[in-house]
């Protein structure tokens, strides 16, 4: 599967102003008409590589290119037109509707005179009705549950319709049920409408669910990449994570199901399946060795 | 499956809350939120009324016919031209026009900050038009001065507070601060002047303060049309980039703002709404700081739509309160004084009514 | 009652650098030394300079000297005036902030100055008092009822207090009590001449009348004020969190508001409004000992008195043999010293 990348990047340095790198070297193709998920720790740079992917941090050195173009060359509002972001925690002006907030998903494409035209209030009724809002669409944001919160600020990225949608944890704070949803809302737009999606993710599960290629990050480089199924395995979880883990394939949909194998229960039970105890301490101790070289 | 959804209830049978304009000939289309439209329409008649009232009172009383005939140039009485057109007019002209540029710029600065507290005062226009005209006013310069002062004073004060707020960009919480700081250093200066001069000249500059309209004329009403025909449509361009701005810096640059860009602009602009407000009038409180939240309250958050409808009402609350200033007492008061009076009551209602809903 | 979290506060202070205990006791001890040095300023610079030795004299060994009689009758009870108005502002502006958890709040936005003005024009004005020491219990009626006023506008129909809402009545009461000062100094002028100087702030002609019929009440608010300090750790965690570890939020804020009242009252009864020490003190606190309020209000109740008092001299001193009201003083330094600290970045958040 060798697909073609509209958005990728070249020898990345990234850094906010002031501090050492964040994220050096990194070279990435994201694959167009694909769910990609960027993994790993804490503070490994995945939400900075985010953002400068969306042009929100100018890189230190390399480039990120989109559509053969440099991103930082081309102006705001063109980027906007082709890569929409929805960022961690977005704020609401007080009081504003559900209908109103998702309109202003379309800035980029309304100009002086040309405010509102069919083509945005199609925009923002698709958008409505592919995140199942339309029924709140009069309700003030404020006053919505997380979930549903979460839906609407997604129906304005949609609104803004892009084919590229890039997506900072958008599962963060929700329930089980609602991170399900909301994941499952963006495969649907992923399959049916081809939009090329880049989301962090913390929950490693969920991402192999729903990845069609996962990029697992640590200290600013990557680990590894490619698809769930040949990439996600307890010896790259160990490597990022620093965390023993047996991997199984999900029952379900069989991709790789990660279960953390913890120290307290590992002394209590014995023979569990995928692993002995032993081979895992001769683990802990070849890494401990390693790390001192 | 989805339950926290089918609260909402079917649509059907909606009142539509916009009305999209798309004029076929031209390439023009918009949209028009119906409640906003109502009550712009609404504060604009309000603030009309008030303004023919006005025009109908004075030392010589006339009916509103009279003054409707006045203004279509057939006056009843010759007397009637010079009354209405040389000293009522102007002076009702600039109440609503220096309210309305109070409440455009306050609504577009309480957006920009994000801070329901904030209003060109903050941002140092007024101490700074005060200092100046203070100083003038104690050292007898001549009173053609005072109106360029306060312009100047208003301009170089919140230039000076932006140039001191800009480290590689500008933010709302750090334009606050500083604009307290450089506040009140001009307050503390305007303050020396008044405890080292003569009573007498004091006196005058504690009038001045207070916010007047008294003597205005069609030369403030000129400076003020010409300021805002230069400063609402960079308004009301950028209020789309404020609306999105509102969302944080991230998600407004995804969506194509340059985030610096325009809140410069807006900046810019909402200081030029407020030193034009102060040279006509004085430093006039309270209109800009409640206009943009009966507005808010009313209408939502702000569009182009909102930031007219603020307007209309900053107009009429001028234009009332300077109504009442002149007539209501056996001296003519400071109007200034009476916008106090009359917004804090129905703040405090509306302050009152949002405790009780929550 | 309920244990506040000893430790809340985070180690970590701006731009990493620790605020341990060391450092705040220093700048503890700092600020205690400077402040003497500032008192002994205060008692022998002025029109008539004195030498150190002499002002030391006068206060342990009184000889009825010419020179005595300066220091005891007039710079004594001044530099004592400023050191309890000082305190009373830099304690009652860290409250303030902890209360309203917002970096902008100071008593002034209670409407403290305005409540105070507002007695004090409508005393002179109506009951032609003449005179500081006439205008104490005026300026303490006004601002205690203008902040009274505010809290219950704040207050009414809602179950809590919200921070916003309460700056809010506080911002709408100021204009209506200013729109009256304003009024009846733009008729009066007799009335706008005699507190044309009060109004400015000032620790001049504060003599013992003024000192004694305040001093209980600052001090019983400062002692109080220090009992609380506990209670704004958890309080600055959020009102929920706070509730969670255990506290009775609205009690506390009730009280400390009180307190508020009691010191910033006393303060603008003393003085006139100082508008400035309020806001700046805390913040400079912050800067020195991190978010601990214990640290902060310490701190405030030595760097307060350190700032009017300096400020107090240097009016003394630049327009001799004229003075420069204390309140235009501290507004001039202190306000540079604010941007400063803004465009550095060192005013973290409440």
């Amino acid at each position: 599967m060798n697909s073609t990348s509209r958005l990728n990047t070249e020898s990345l340095d990234l850094a906010y102003p002031g501090t050492d790198l964040i994220v050096s070297d990194l070279s990435l193709r994201v694959a167009d008409g694909r769910i990609t998920v960027l993994c790993g720790p804490n503070a490994c740079g995945k939400s900075t590589l985010l953002r400068a992917l969306a042009r929100l941090l100018k890189p230190r050195r390399g480039a990120v290119r989109l559509d053969g173009q440099e991103i930082a060359a081309l102006p705001t509002k063109e980027v906007a037109t082709r890569l929409g972001l929805l960022p961690q925690s977005p704020s609401a002006p007080e009081g504003i509707t559900v209908e109103d907030l998702v309109a202003r998903g379309r800035f980029p494409h309304q100009r002086l005179l040309r405010q509102w035209g069919e083509e945005d209030e199609n925009a923002v009724e698709s958008a409505l009705g592919m995140t199942h809002t339309q029924a709140l669409r009069d309700r003030p944001v404020d006053e919505l549950s997380g979930g549903q919160r979460q839906r609407v600020w997604i129906a304005m990225a949609l609104a803004q319709e892009t084919d590229i949608l890039l997506l900072d944890e958008p599962t963060t704070y929700l329930d089980l049920a609602h991170r399900v949803d909301v994941l499952e809302l963006l495969a649907e737009l992923n399959e049916s409408r081809s939009r090329t999606i880049v989301m962090v993710l913390h929950e490693l599960n969920e991402a192999c669910r729903y990845a069609h290629r996962i990029v697992a990050m640590r200290e600013g480089r990557v680990e590894a990449e490619g698809p769930p199924s040949e990439v996600v395995t307890a010896d790259l979880v160990r490597t990022v994570f620093d965390l023993d883990t047996v991997v199984i394939p999900d029952p379900v949909a069989s991709t790789p199901l990660v279960i953390p194998e913890g120290g307290r229960l590992r002394r209590n039970t014995r023979g569990r399946p995928g692993g002995s105890g032993a081979g895992v301490d001769a683990d802990r101790a070849a890494r401990q060795a390693s790390t001192e070289r | 499956m989805r339950s926290d959804i089918a609260g909402g209830g079917p649509r059907s049978g909606r009142r539509p809350r916009w009305i999209p304009v798309r004029p076929a000939r031209f390439p023009v289309s918009t949209r028009v939120r119906v409640r906003t439209l109502v009550l712009t329409i609404a504060a604009s008649a309000a603030a009309l009324v008030t303004m023919t009232w006005s025009l109908t009172l004075g030392s010589h009383e006339l009916s509103p016919a009279e003054v409707a005939r006045t203004l279509v140039g057939a006056p009843a009485e010759p007397g009637h031209a010079f009354i209405v057109n040389s000293v009522r007019l102007p002076r009702a002209l600039t109440a609503a026009l220096v309210g309305a540029a109070l409440a455009v710029s306050g609504a577009v600065l309480q957006a920009l900050v994000r801070n329901p507290l904030a209003s060109p005062d903050v941002i140092g226009v007024n101490s700074g038009a005060g200092l100046v005209v203070v100083f003038t006013l104690v050292t007898a310069l001549p009173a053609a001065v005072v109106p360029v002062g306060a312009f100047v004073g208003a301009t170089v004060t919140a230039f000076v507070v932006y140039a001191l707020t800009w480290r590689s960009g500008v933010s709302g919480t750090r334009l606050v601060l500083v604009g307290i700081g450089v506040n009140a250093v001009a307050s503390a200066l305007t303050t020396l002047l008044i405890v080292r001069y003569p009573v007498d000249r004091v006196s005058l500059a504690v009038w001045w303060q207070a916010g007047t309209l008294h003597g205005a004329e069609w030369a403030d009403v000129t400076v003020l049309l010409v300021g805002a025909a230069v400063l609402l449509p960079v308004v009301l361009w950028f209020t789309r980039h404020a609306a999105v701005l509102q969302f944080g810096d991230d998600a407004a640059r995804a969506l194509g703002v340059r985030a610096e860009q325009a809140r410069t602009a807006l900046l810019v602009a909402s200081a030029g709404f407020a030193a034009l407000a102060v040279a006509a009038a004085g430093p006039i409180g309270f209109v800009a700081l409640i206009s943009p939240h009966i507005a808010r309250m009313l209408a939502g958050p702000l569009t182009g739509g909102v930031l007219l409808f603020a307007a209309g009402i900053g107009a009429c609350m001028l234009s009332a309160a300077d109504l009442v200033a002149r007539h209501a007492f056996p001296i003519a008061l400071p109007v200034g004084v009476l916008t106090a009076a009359v917004g804090a009551p129905y703040f405090l209602f509306l302050l009152a009514r949002t405790n009780r809903a929550r | 009652m309920t244990p506040a979290p000893a430790g809340a506060s985070p180690r970590a202070g701006v731009r990493g650098r620790p605020f341990t205990g060391r450092r705040r006791a220093a700048g503890l001890a700092g600020a205690g030394c400077a402040l003497v040095l500032v008192c002994f300023a205060s008692l022998s610079i002025g029109s008539v300079p004195i030498a150190p030795g002499t002002a030391f004299d006068a206060v342990l060994a009184f000889d009825g000297s010419e020179e005595h009689i300066i220091v005891r009758d007039m710079r004594l009870s001044r530099t004592l005036v400023g050191l309890g108005v000082g305190a009373a502002l830099g304690v009652a502006g860290g409250l303030m902030q902890a209360i309203a958890r917002n970096p902008l709040a100071e008593p002034g936005i209670l409407g403290v100055n305005a409540g105070a003005a507002f007695g004090i024009v409508s005393a002179v004005y109506l009951l032609g008092v003449v005179g500081p020491a006439g205008y104490v219990w005026f300026a303490f009626a006004g601002a205690a009822i203008a902040v009274l006023v505010v809290y219950l506008l704040g207050t009414t129909g809602g179950s809590t207090s919200s921070p916003v809402k309460l700056a809010l009545a506080g911002v709408v009461v100021t204009m209506l009590l200013d729109a009256w000062t304003t009024l009846v100094l733009v008729f009066n002028q007799r009335t706008l001449d005699e507190v044309r100087f009060w109004l400015a702030g000032s620790l001049a002609g504060r003599d013992g009348v003024v000192l004694t019929h305040l001093a209980p009440l600052l001090l019983a608010g400062l002692v109080a004020a220090l009992f609380a300090a506990r209670q704004l750790n958890a309080l600055s965690l959020g009102e929920q969190v706070a509730s969670a570890l255990g506290q009775r939020t609205a009690r506390v804020r009730t009280m400390c508001g009180v307190v508020v009242v009691v010191l910033a009252g006393s303060a603008v009864a003393a003085a006139g409004p100082i508008g400035f020490v309020g806001l700046a003190v805390p913040h400079i606190a912050r800067a020195i000992s991190g978010p601990d309020y214990r640290w902060i209000l310490a701190h405030g109740l030595l760097l307060g008195p350190l700032l009017l008092l300096g400020a107090d001299i240097v009016g003394r001193v630049v327009a001799r043999p004229a003075e420069i009201q204390v309140g235009i003083v501290t507004a001039l330094a202190g306000a540079p010293f604010l941007i400063h600290l803004v465009r550095r970045g060192r005013l973290t958040s409440v």
